[in-house]
């Protein structure tokens, strides 16, 4: 019964992870799936998102800015706000350049957020990050508190799908999908694409910014580890591509299903691989030890004396790495545009809507 | 209706349009041929705004709601301004929206979609509806009138060469075009279909009004449909008028032995 509950909680907090990554895709989808921007900072808004909500909210503290004590949804309301001058800004700049220089230029500028975040002590604590960030209903009973929890990502999840899919199938985007594919017949259709480019990547921004700030409530914290590259913008891209860039079921179906591969990885690498085999797989361990944020490669608790590993508890991080990039070969080679591939629609004319049904049915 | 005086492109050091006059009348199909690298495309890169002049102007003269004619230096603006001028261009190389379906490539195109904003897709969603069905009426009757029907629904990027020819000159049948730039409409068309091509722009010219600007190297078509025929080399005006004029012309036949053309036949 007790393994039962744990089991409960664990799905409760795997809905709840699997949500906010799904926030973060379709965030990602606006700009990639449906405009082409290859924005590789996705955790620059994501650490935005985090910082501006968690010291919105968070007590009073000598350690880092605060107490300004303001309840979560306007905490994370403001975060949302924060982001749009900054991916405007952002934007300006760096919209007009070509596919792969947007790439650099926007992982280069997501790295340098997290250095300030990092590096303004007075304001963030720096590397030891805010703590005491308020979670909604923690008052409340378990299971309760994660119920309404997983409950509110959840809606927030199903609002932002409906008001995302109303964009996609209007001709919003229709436009932004027909600037990802032929920018100079966009152009020649008199489209000003600029403008439109730099809208769909500031909402996307905001959404990644919403997605940071859920994180932030939702395990009582922000450091700036959390906004490494690997796991900030890297599993939110193999999430959407895997699921299927353009369509937002595809996102969110493809978070969901990463996260669950992600997280699971953490207990079945022990059962998949016994110690005995540690031998084999150290040397991959010390290569990954070299690109991994030290936050994975958690030190070992009792070393084996041979190797001086630990149990493969501890070993799980590398073995993630490779299972995500596995699952996203498996995918992409039965399905080359991910599980749920952009779906083209029927146009809005089709809608069938009360006055063109009254216009039918009346005699006149 | 539009004319470019001392029109000068020099990119990086090779001059691709050089101090170049012409005049396009409004109403008429002109043709531009002249060998390759002439400059022809340059030109229309700058009538649409796609590149900025080096120097020189482009004046443009059009007529207001009032009835006014007026005429201003276009040149340097942004493509979008050119096209809410009534300035529309088709590629040489066709450039389509591949994973869109053939009808969406055209719906794209008209002005003033509500739908193209936000706030009015998710709050007046029946406005925008509305001129959705106005925008779909819109494109299938275009393309009823390329004989594209049957690929209404197909991703334009299944198209064949000729088919996506059409579809560019259908894009410039959304829009209250007054001024259509064609770049080698006919190049990798079949004959039937460059007939039927030839046929259209008329009907269009006709029908619709629109002055066209053709850049093209099938002679038998440029003959057919355009009159006057402006020829360029190097970047500049040879000669211009009737194309049976245009033909008998040493310089022309010279400019394109030059240019290691055999066209000009
Ligand atoms: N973007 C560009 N950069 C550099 N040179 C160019 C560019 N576009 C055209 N050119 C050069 O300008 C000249 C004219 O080209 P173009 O206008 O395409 O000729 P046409 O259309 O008459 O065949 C050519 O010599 C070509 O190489
Ligand atoms: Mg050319």
């Amino acid at each position: 019964m007790e393994q039962l509950y744990g089991y409960f909680l664990y799905s409760l907090s795997l809905l709840t992870f699997g949500g906010i990554y799904a926030i973060l895709c379709l965030g990602l989808n606006i700009q990639w799936g449906f405009t082409g921007l290859f924005n590789a900072g996705v955790a620059g808004f994501f650490a935005i998102g985090a910082y501006v909500s968690a010291i919105l909210t968070a007590p009073e503290s000598p350690r880092h800015l605060g107490g300004y004590d303001l309840p979560i949804p306007v905490g994370v309301f403001i975060a949302m706000v924060v982001c749009v001058p900054v991916a405007w800004a952002i934007g300006r700049v760096c919209i007009r350049l070509r596919s792969d220089y947007l790439a650099i230029a926007t992982l280069g500028i997501a790295e340098i957020i997290r250095l300030v975040f990092k590096n303004e002590l007075w304001a963030t604590n720096g590397a030891r990050g805010v703590s005491f960030v308020p979670k909604p209903f923690e008052a409340w009973d378990s299971p309760w508190d994660q119920i309404a929890m997983a409950l509110v990502v959840l809606v927030i999840v199903a609002l932002l799908y409906i008001a995302i899919e109303l964009a996609r199938t209007s001709p919003w985007g229709r436009l932004m999908a027909a600037i990802r594919e032929d920018e100079p017949a966009a152009l020649a259709a008199g489209k000003n694409v600029e403008r439109f480019r730099l809208e769909a990547f500031v909402i996307g921004a905001v959404v990644m910014a919403l997605g940071g700030a859920m994180m932030a409530h939702y395990i009582k914290f922000v450091d700036p580890k959390m906004a490494e590259p690997l796991k900030a913008t890297f599993l939110v891209w193999v999430m959407l591509i895997a699921g299927g860039s353009g369509n937002n079921k595809g996102a969110i179906l493809g978070a969901m299903l990463l996260w669950f591969i992600w997280s699971i990885t953490e207990t079945i690498a022990p059962i998949i691989i016994p110690d005995s085999f540690a031998h084999v797989v150290y040397p991959f361990h010390l290569v990954a030890s070299w690109f991994l944020p030290e936050a994975w490669m958690a030190t070992p608790i009792a070393p084996d004396p041979v190797t001086g590993l630990d149990s493969w508890d501890s070993k799980a991080p590398f073995l993630r790495v490779f299972l995500i990039g596995l699952a996203l070969q498996i995918v992409l080679q039965k399905f080359s545009s991910g599980i749920l591939p952009e779906q083209r629609l029927q146009s809005l004319a089709d809608t069938d809507d009360a006055s063109a049904r009254a216009a039918r049915s009346s005699p006149s | 209706m539009l004319r470019l005086e001392d029109l000068t492109k020099n990119f990086g050091g090779v001059l691709a349009v050089d101090g170049c006059n012409l005049e396009i009348e409004e109403g008429k199909i002109t043709g531009l041929i002249g060998p390759n690298g002439a400059g022809k495309t340059t030109i229309f890169n700058m009538i649409a705004g796609a590149l900025r002049p080096t120097s020189g102007k482009i004046l443009y003269t059009s007529r207001g709601e009032d009835g006014k004619e007026s005429t201003v230096d276009i040149s340097g603006l942004p493509t979008h301004e050119m096209f809410h001028r009534g300035i529309v261009r088709t590629f040489q190389i066709p450039h389509e929206f591949g994973a869109l379906t053939v009808l969406e490539n055209l719906m794209v195109v008209p002005a003033e979609q509500h739908g193209e904003s936000l706030y009015q897709s998710w709050f007046h969603r029946k406005k925008v509806i509305d001129r959705e069905r106005e925008v779909r009426r819109m494109a299938e009757d275009a393309l009823e009138f390329l004989s594209l029907t049957h690929v209404r629904d197909e991703l334009a990027q299944n198209l064949s060469g000729g088919q996506k020819k059409l579809l560019e000159l259908g894009r410039t049948m959304m829009t209250d075009a007054k001024l259509v730039l064609l770049d080698e409409p006919g190049a990798g068309v079949n004959p039937t279909l460059l007939r039927k091509l030839a046929d259209m722009i008329r009907r269009l010219n006709k029908e619709r009004g629109y002055t066209f600007c053709i850049i093209e190297h099938d002679m038998d078509m440029i003959a057919s449909l355009c009159d006057p025929v402006i020829v360029l080399a190097e970047g500049k005006v040879l000669t211009q008028g009737h194309m049976k004029d245009v033909r008998r012309d040493e310089r022309v036949l010279d400019a394109y032995l030059g240019g290691g053309e055999e066209e000009a036949a």
